[in-house]
């Protein structure tokens, strides 16, 4: 059976992990490959780094990056953040990268992911959304952009599913109203979304607590779920997690 | 020498990256002359069956590819690579939804049979998400999954049955007795296969699976230095 998937998200800017890591024993804790190795023996089940970086040269840091991953890695990654076309999507593929996540120009422009979907197939495409509830409304979300500064007034259950129809082989969706919070994944979000595609989902956004990380999966209906801060400040492990959530019945790699 | 097959279809990185910690003496190479004189091939998985064995072809590599697996050369086929070995693929094919479809894209054909569209529902009616993508269990063919076998294959020396690996693919191989791991998402399906002593396939990606993948694929260096 498919196990459900554990993924910590590393910020990353020029080439460094940011939002401080609090890992003992680790010679280059600012180091994306050195703490992605880390979650490897931990048994995280892939790694997403999320690029946010502006400017150009730091791009190319992160295409470095992602080729030094490719030969130094021995499980799954996704680069995040910053794609505006097809030839950039290929420029990361052809780096290394298994996966690619596009957000705000796949918002601006639809086509691209039915463009990337077909150029490098589904399964290296996944659309990152930014939901964030509409106010007087607990079943209504909408779509933020430009990392979740600008509103645009999609419904996040239908852009999920048009990503999906377009091709993306992976929703990766962030409630902005629990990011950060600690109070736990939007399961209503999460769940919502996942009944509207059959791909994938991955659950962001709000964990603080071991809990958390099952119920997104039984609650939200998950299909993975991915934290950040916890795990970098060393607060819970990616083994904890797993293990609690096999205690819950969830089928996991441990 | 292990060749690992360039078709041009991607990066190919993290396969010789593997295979070279695995203690392999790699090249990447898309020359046949260079593949003809391999100790050892793998022809890893990247891209869509009819694309993938056009490009084998135009290249010179396919003749190349199937002489040597028919002589005894040790090869390892990963993801499409592994379907690969087999006839046909309907991946790619101008009516690949199309279950008589006579528009196969034709393999290696060291293994008999066509490489399939996973299905999208279980035997139980139930919604399956394809492509399967993730982290999932192998077993030993036939195998009750509440008393798994051991595996007797020297490709997964040392390895559990039921142990996870990485994949991410949405068509299938055919089964017969080749199958020598198998998997189950919508259906049970061949996750590793073997033809004569030294010639395997898997589905999923040893190179993206941690340890397991990291012992398949000592496993499978020691094959080639032992032949």
């Amino acid at each position: 059976m498919l196990a459900k998937r554990v993924i910590p998200c590393m910020d990353v800017k020029d080439g460094r992990v940011v939002k401080g890591v609090n890992f003992v024993n680790l010679r280059d804790a600012g180091d994306p490959i050195e703490l992605a190795q880390r979650y490897d023996e931990e048994r995280a089940d892939e790694v997403i780094f999320l690029d946010i970086t502006a400017t150009s040269d730091g791009r190319a840091t992160t295409v470095g990056l992602a080729s030094r991953a490719s030969e130094q890695l021995h499980l799954p990654y996704c680069v995040g953040g910053g794609f505006r076309s097809v030839a950039d999507i290929r420029t990361m593929i052809a780096a290394g990268a298994d996966k690619v996540s596009v957000n705000s120009a796949a918002v601006a422009d639809p086509s691209l992911i039915t463009q990337a979907a077909a150029a490098f197939g589904s399964q290296a495409i996944l659309c990152a959304i930014d939901a964030k509830q509409v106010a007087g409304n607990p079943n209504k979300w909408e779509v933020y952009v430009h990392g979740g500064r600008k509103a645009t007034g999609i419904d996040a259950v239908a852009w999920a599913a048009e990503a999906a129809r377009r091709g993306a082989g992976e929703i990766l969706l962030t409630s902005m109203d629990r990011d950060g919070s600690r109070d736990g994944f939007d399961c209503a979000l999460t769940r919502a979304v996942a009944r509207a595609v059959d791909v994938p989902v991955i659950a962001s956004g709000g964990v603080g607590k071991l809990e958390h990380f099952a119920q997104g999966i039984l609650e939200g209906e998950a299909d993975a779920v991915l934290a950040a801060s916890v795990f970098h400040f060393g607060e819970l492990t990616v083994r904890q997690v797993k293990e609690h959530m096999a205690s819950q019945g969830i089928p996991v790699r441990l | 020498m292990i060749v690992v097959v360039d078709y041009r279809k991607g990066n190919l990185k993290s396969v010789e990256r593997g295979l070279a910690s695995a203690g392999g003496d790699v090249r990447v190479s898309d020359d046949p002359a260079l593949i003809a004189q391999a100790d050892a091939i793998v022809l890893p998985g990247v891209g869509a069956f009819a694309d993938a064995a056009a490009t084998m072809q135009a290249l010179g590599q396919t003749d190349v590819v199937r002489g040597r697996i028919a002589a005894g050369v040790p090869f390892l086929g990963i993801c499409l690579g592994m379907h690969l070995m087999f006839e046909e693929g309907v991946e790619g094919a101008p009516d690949e939804d199309d279950e008589e479809s006579t528009h196969n894209a034709r393999g290696l054909a060291v293994l008999p049979g066509v490489v399939t569209k996973m299905p999208r529902v279980d035997a139980a009616g139930r919604a399956c998400k394809v492509p399967h993508v993730g982290w999932n269990t192998v077993v030993p063919p036939a195998c009750q999954p509440a008393e798994p076998a051991a595996f007797a294959f020297p490709l997964f020396a040392g390895i559990h049955p039921g142990e996870h690996f990485y994949f991410t693919h949405g068509y299938v191989a055919p089964e017969g007795p080749f199958v020598i791991g198998e998997t189950t998402h919508s259906t049970t399906f061949p996750s590793a296969v073997q033809y004569g002593d030294v010639a395997f396939g898997v589905q999923f990606h040893p190179e993206k699976s941690s340890d397991a993948g990291s012992r398949l694929l000592r496993n499978f260096v020691s094959i080639v230095k032992g032949a």
